[in-house]
């Protein structure tokens, strides 16, 4: 008997969605089910996505650019459409703005390893702050580590509060005249936590500092609109919103990205070279060194589509209706902790959580066993883990095919997983 | 997946009471390893006196594949001269790493045929080595330590 009730209202129809994830209806060990929620880690790929990269294959490949023959052309001409779709998905107000890169990491490293080459504005050195949060992924980390190193400039963090949100009570001092940079994630990875952008990106315009944010969980489950938003740059990974990997995406404002010097060199970012030294292409492509993720850029344009076509309010909706739901089950487990917000407010589909007696490693090898695939680890947020006070955790995460049934499965694994290490 | 064959009852009763544990004087050498793909840590002190291996302590922190088999590692090495520890260390290591393809001695591994189930789970194979492998760094450190003070 379950006391509360699954949700009707607010879900999306996941029976036809599923039906587009080929892998959803595969077996495990055991003829068992695939119940998938690791969305945070990686999302499953829509039939859509894997047609629209098959099809570039097959009938369109050539490299973008520079080939002046009719394949060139059409694969250009996929490429920089595909670049005008993830533009409008996101609501840059031009889509030379859109930068593709390998993922959210090396987009951040991007921008932590120009501001470091910088001049003028822009430049970081030494005194100066840069300043990022507890509750970071180590991608937006460990950059911002190396960046004060070099320039001998000083890191400093908001910390977590015990309800898993970002302390903001010493904002004023915090990010301050000195602040050069602020990196934020918007929706933390670990914690599920939506962190209060509006508040932190008012204070920084106040100081003039630049504003960087991770949106790698923010853009696959909301809408997001980066010219309402307020920020000077934002990164996003195509693999966690139903999009292959290999392909991530820096969006900046044109001033920020035109004043910042190049990150990689090489063929396509050049406007002229000689044994002298080189001058650089406009955006996108100054950034854009080398063959580019051709076919995934193709595949994440087909990705904005598939989500767009659902929509990303009734996507946002989803996920929030099947995360309250979840959060509402687990507190019938005994000896269950959740990290982060208990309360599915101003939160994200990703919920982090310790199991009295039990280590995450041992509670994912039993759900697999049921075919439940979850995450076990630090999630590469070791801070945010060590302000819990916990080395690891276990984390489900739901996406837009996740069903309410699939988190009735994970809640009975879990109370299996009690009975296997006779915690029960 | 075989639950089972992964979580031995030898491997459970270890994890729920682990041997030797907690972090003990005299020693002469303390190393810390960690599994970076999951966080999981033990701090390992050896202390041998006359190539006898005479105390590992340790206080590990991680799931129960690798508690009960730094557990099960001190049950064995303890009490053995190095050589014959070292040659202990190398078995079990090759257990760990035949993906199930290799029949474990139980004269020679004990309680640790327990973890031949482990091998099969190619991500867990990790876990059951990170207490060894802190064990033989430790050990090399105190050879050196000893050769180098008679130089």
């Amino acid at each position: 008997m379950t006391a509360v009730e699954a949700p009707s209202h607010g879900l999306l129809d996941t029976d036809r969605i599923r039906a587009d994830f080929p892998i959803l209806g595969r077996r495990l060990d055991g003829d068992r089910p695939l119940v998938y929620l690791d969305s945070a880690n990686t999302s499953q790929k829509p039939r859509q996505v894997i047609d629209a990269m098959t099809a570039h294959y097959e009938q369109i490949n050539s490299n973008v650019g520079r080939a002046v023959h009719q394949l060139g052309d059409a694969s250009t001409q996929a490429y920089e459409v595909a670049r005008v779709k993830i533009a409008a998905f996101i609501n840059a107000p031009d889509a030379s703005e859109v930068i593709f890169t390998k993922n959210s990491s090396e987009a951040l490293n991007l921008v932590a390893n120009t501001l470091s080459w910088a001049h003028g504005d822009h430049a970081v050195g030494a005194g100066d702050e840069i300043v990022i949060t507890e509750m970071e992924h180590h991608s937006n980390i460990v950059p911002w580590q190396l960046l004060a190193e070099r320039k001998d400039a000083t890191l400093r963090w908001f910390g977590i509060t015990d309800e898993g949100r970002l302390d903001l009570s010493q904002i004023d001092s915090v990010i301050n005249d000195r602040t050069k940079v602020v990196s934020v994630v918007w929706v933390s990875n670990m914690l599920g936590t939506v962190t209060p952008l509006e508040t932190i990106i008012r204070r920084a315009r106040e100081v003039g500092a630049l504003v960087v944010v991770d949106a790698s969980q923010a853009v696959p489950q909301m809408p997001v609109d980066v010219a309402a938003l307020g920020a000077d740059l934002v990164a996003f990974t195509g693999h966690k919103m139903v999009g292959p990997t290999g392909i991530g995406v820096l969006w900046g404002r044109t001033e920020v990205l035109d004043a910042l010097p190049p990150f990689l060199g090489g063929g396509s970012m050049i406007e002229t070279v000689t044994m002298g030294g080189s001058t650089w292409a406009p955006l996108p492509a100054k950034f854009e060194a080398g063959t580019p993720p051709i076919v995934e850029a193709i595949g994440l344009a087909a990705a904005v589509d598939y989500l767009s076509a659902i929509g990303m309010d009734r996507i946002a909706s989803h996920e929030h209706v099947l995360t309250a739901y979840a959060l509402e089950r687990m507190r019938e487990l005994p000896g269950l902790t959740i990290l982060g917000p208990t309360e599915a407010v101003d939160r994200g589909g990703a919920v982090s959580f310790e199991l009295d007696g039990i280590h995450p490693h041992d509670v994912s090898q039993v759900l697999d066993s049921l075919g439940i695939a979850v995450r076990a680890g630090h999630h590469c947020a070791k801070p945010a883990h060590a302000r819990f006070g916990v080395q690891s955790s276990t984390r489900a995460s739901f996406y837009l095919y996740t069903t309410p049934a699939e988190v009735d499965a994970f809640i009975d694994g879990i109370h299996q997983t009690r009975r296997f290490f006779k915690v029960a | 997946m075989d639950l089972q064959s992964l979580y031995q009852e030898i491997i459970l009763d270890h994890y729920k009471s682990p041997h030797h544990a907690g972090l003990r004087d005299p020693f002469e050498v303390e190393v810390h390893h960690v599994n970076p793909t999951c966080g999981d840590e033990v701090t390992l002190r050896v202390h041998v006196v006359d190539d006898v291996v005479v105390d590992i302590s340790y206080d590990a922190e991680g799931c129960s594949i690798s508690q009960a088999s730094t557990s099960v590692l001190t049950d064995l090495l303890i009490g053995k001269k190095v050589d014959d520890a070292l040659e202990i260390h190398s078995t079990f290591v090759e257990l760990m790493q035949s993906r199930g393809k290799v029949e474990p001695d139980e004269d020679i591994l004990e309680d640790g045929i327990a973890f031949a189930g482990v091998a099969k789970f190619p991500g867990r194979v990790k876990c059951a080595l990170l207490g060894w492998m802190a064990w033989k760094d430790a050990t090399a450190r105190v050879v050196v330590d000893v050769e180098g003070s008679v130089t």
